[in-house]
């Protein structure tokens, strides 16, 4: 301590005053938050929120697209046809259908793999979509519940079927008129694929069915199901005797009730999204359900990994192509759409992604490419493959989402 | 700070018998001016967020994304949130709670090592430590898939010695998602954890160890009680992360081992409950927050708050 009066006076004056800033400071602080969270909550509490559908009035688009040759593409990972080349001495990925589709319309397509799942992408969209405001995408491919769901919110702009003739005459029937848009007027499939029974077969038998892959003691704690509602329920129902397709309350809870148990015993070991493919492989699992092109990609690193329509019936689903509203690129975007439906591109598409190719005359275009492939029933299903599979039933987003919570209390959420 | 400096040398020579307070007062402005930003981010990115999180947790439940919620102040949101999900609750508490005392007793010794014993390893140890965070979180987290796969070496040495049951298994247990909270959140023990040790005076030990305590008590007298704040702040650095996470239950676990986060997650995403999920949010928060507290004035390093 200084010895100098007057200078111990400065410092102990110095050391209130510091303190008496302390206080002041919190409290300053202190009080600052309290007065914006006064200002912001008024604002933020009183109203709730408007509902979220928009009509063709109320949601009004302009197309750019005579201007601005440009086209905002969202897709999800490994669903397009890619090549690794050096370019400029640097190895590049580029994907060569889409090249050609920029070089021949002059199109710059700028092409995202952003898409990840239905419910996280519907996350991304969802602010801006309900507000009528532009996502910055011009196209996006969304599985048929998700499409559903944003056809009946108005979210999207209806195509011109007019500018597609290639779709016109090459979308094969069976896809032509799903219940949620019975017209195709705003969604053209991108690739469609088959849910069924893929299993180990280094370490297991065959498993032909459901009720196999539910109930054998062998495969106890090494069989996954998926994580997705529609996906798992459609053969839960199949199981219990009901019509995936046309069910009531009473029958979906019975259905959902097996489930429970087959959980509850230790059958069932996990609840998946795409990584259902590791575990397979690495044999943490030996069956599983499956997605039909995973399986045949699985495949070409393994060849024990096979895939069955189970005998309860197969499910079968669409990826669908879609243009939401504000996108400013429209008619580029149907120009993608109508490229991508000529037979010879649908059959490069369909070689690389091995799904189910939705356009009529590829398989022909698919011999040239690889005629093994254009052989294969999960890339070109037979009619009698397709006409054992079913959809799951529309309802309203009330019913859905009742059925959602339900399903959730089962695989953990 | 030069007016600072030159305020206190007039005080020293005796003339400021009244002092002018500017030079002081425009420091504190200064230091306001310097939280705006800061204080904007908050507002912005944190405020208004929680006030519409809360907002939505007491919007009506009958409501609908398509249709709008309403305004109804349903405080019986809250208690509905609690009665249907009081058991991911209590094991996402409790797996966070795990991970952070196996954390700690990893960390600590590492942390120790590093500070006291690494010589010229000591950033090249501190640069492993940080390295995991050089690769995303989800791969991290399924790496723990290969290691502690069925047919793996983990799984297989622990049946041969007869830890773990013939058909036993490590994946998709409550083990592997503790597991994984403990391995990914080491890091956030560990750094605090190594500056707090790396700050204290090594002759404080010496001294201890001069008046005759053993090294355990030197440990437990000097080391352990200055490294506490280190201590404290990585265990909040652990426990709040692992206590929201989604990631590692969903990766490594099972239905069984659903953690708080998977019931938020699936709420907002699939259910599209909104709601449901802001009460779920703002339960945990506040949850955290008082559980935190709590730690902090019972282990005394308020100084962290």
């Amino acid at each position: 301590m200084p010895t100098d009066p007057a200078l111990r006076n400065e410092v102990a004056r110095l050391a209130r005053q510091a303190g008496a800033a302390g206080v002041s400071r919190r409290r300053f602080l202190g009080g600052a938050g309290l007065a914006a969270l006064a200002v912001a909550a008024p604002g933020l509490v009183g109203c709730g929120t408007q509902g979220a559908r928009q009509t063709a009035d109320s949601c009004v688009s302009e197309d750019l697209s005579a201007t601005e040759r440009t086209l905002h593409f969202s897709n999800w990972p490994l669903y397009i046809d890619e090549e690794e080349i050096r370019r400029g001495g640097q190895r590049v990925t580029v994907f060569p259908t889409l090249e050609r589709f920029q070089a021949e319309s002059g199109i710059t397509v700028d092409y995202v793999a952003d898409v990840n799942s239905n419910a996280e992408f519907f996350g991304v969209v969802r602010n801006q979509l309900a507000d009528c405001q532009p996502t910055g995408r011009d196209l996006f491919v969304l599985t048929d519940y998700m499409a559903r769901r944003m056809v009946e919110l108005g979210w999207l702009q209806a195509l011109d079927m007019s500018r597609m003739p290639n779709v016109e005459a090459n979308l094969v029937d069976s896809l032509r008129s799903p219940s949620w848009d019975a017209d195709r007027t705003y969604s053209v499939p991108w690739q469609t694929g088959l849910t069924g029974i893929a299993y180990n077969a280094k370490l297991t038998g065959e498993v032909s069915s459901f009720e196999e892959l539910l109930t054998r003691a062998d495969l106890k704690g090494k069989v996954s199901l998926l994580s997705e509602m529609q996906d798992t329920m459609i053969f839960m129902l199949l199981m219990t005797g009901a019509d995936p397709e046309n069910f009531n309350d009473d029958e979906f809870e019975t259905a959902l009730e097996r489930l429970k148990e087959v959980t509850a015993s230790g059958q069932i070991r996990r609840f998946t999204g795409n990584e259902y493919a590791q575990d397979l492989s690495k044999g943490n699992i030996v069956a599983c359900e499956a997605w039909s092109g995973d399986v045949i990609q699985l495949q070409f690193d393994n060849p024990d990994i096979k895939f069955v329509a189970p005998t309860e019936g197969l499910s079968l689903w669409s990826d669908n192509l879609l243009v939401p509203n504000r996108a400013t690129h429209k008619s580029n975007a149907e120009d993608l759409i109508n490229f991508y439906y000529q037979p010879d591109v649908a059959a490069e598409l369909a070689a690389w992604v091995n799904y189910i190719c939705p356009v009529k005359g590829a398989q022909e275009a698919m011999l040239e490419i690889d005629p093994e492939l254009a052989e294969n029933e999960l890339i070109f299903p037979s009619d009698e493959l397709l006409a054992n599979s079913h959809g799951f039933m529309s309802m309203d987003q009330a019913t859905e989402r009742r059925y959602q919570q339900l399903f959730s209390e089962v695989v953990g959420g | 700070m030069s007016a600072v400096v030159g305020g206190l040398t007039d005080a020293a020579r005796g003339t400021a018998t009244t002092p002018t307070p500017t030079p002081i007062s425009r420091r504190k402005l200064t230091g306001y001016f310097l939280l705006l930003p800061a204080l904007a981010w908050l507002a912005i990115f944190f405020a208004v967020p929680s006030v519409q999180l809360m907002a939505t947790s007491l919007y009506d439940r009958s409501g609908s994304l398509e249709y709008g919620y309403e305004m109804t102040f349903a405080v019986g949101n809250y208690p509905a949130a609690w009665t249907a999900y009081a058991t991911q609750f209590g094991r996402s508490f409790m797996y966070a709670g795990i991970a952070t005392v196996l954390a700690i007793f990893l960390a600590y010794p590492l942390a120790y090592a590093i500070a006291f014993r690494a010589g010229r390893f000591k950033h090249l140890m501190l640069v492993l430590v940080i390295a995991p965070f050089f690769t995303s979180f989800l791969v991290r987290t399924l790496a723990w898939n290969s290691i502690l796969a069925d047919n793996g070496f983990v799984v297989g040495s622990l049946k041969t010695i007869g830890i773990l049951p013939e058909d036993g298994r490590l994946l998709a247990s409550s083990v592997a998602v503790v597991a994984g909270l403990t391995y990914n959140f080491l890091p956030f023990m560990v750094l605090p954890l190594y500056a707090s040790l790396e700050k204290i005076d090594l002759r404080l030990v010496e001294a201890a160890r001069d008046l005759y305590a053993n090294g355990f008590t030197a440990f437990r007298k000097v080391t352990l009680p200055l490294s506490l704040p280190g201590l404290v702040a990585g265990t909040l650095l652990t426990f709040i992360p692992a206590s929201g996470d989604y990631i590692n239950s969903q990766l490594l676990g099972t239905p069984k081992q659903a953690m708080i986060g998977n019931v938020i997650d699936r709420n907002f995403l699939v259910i599209l409950d909104y709601p449901m999920a802001a009460a779920c949010s703002v339960t945990l928060m506040v949850a955290i927050v008082t559980m935190v507290l709590f730690y902090v004035r019972r282990s005394g390093a308020e100084e962290l708050l």
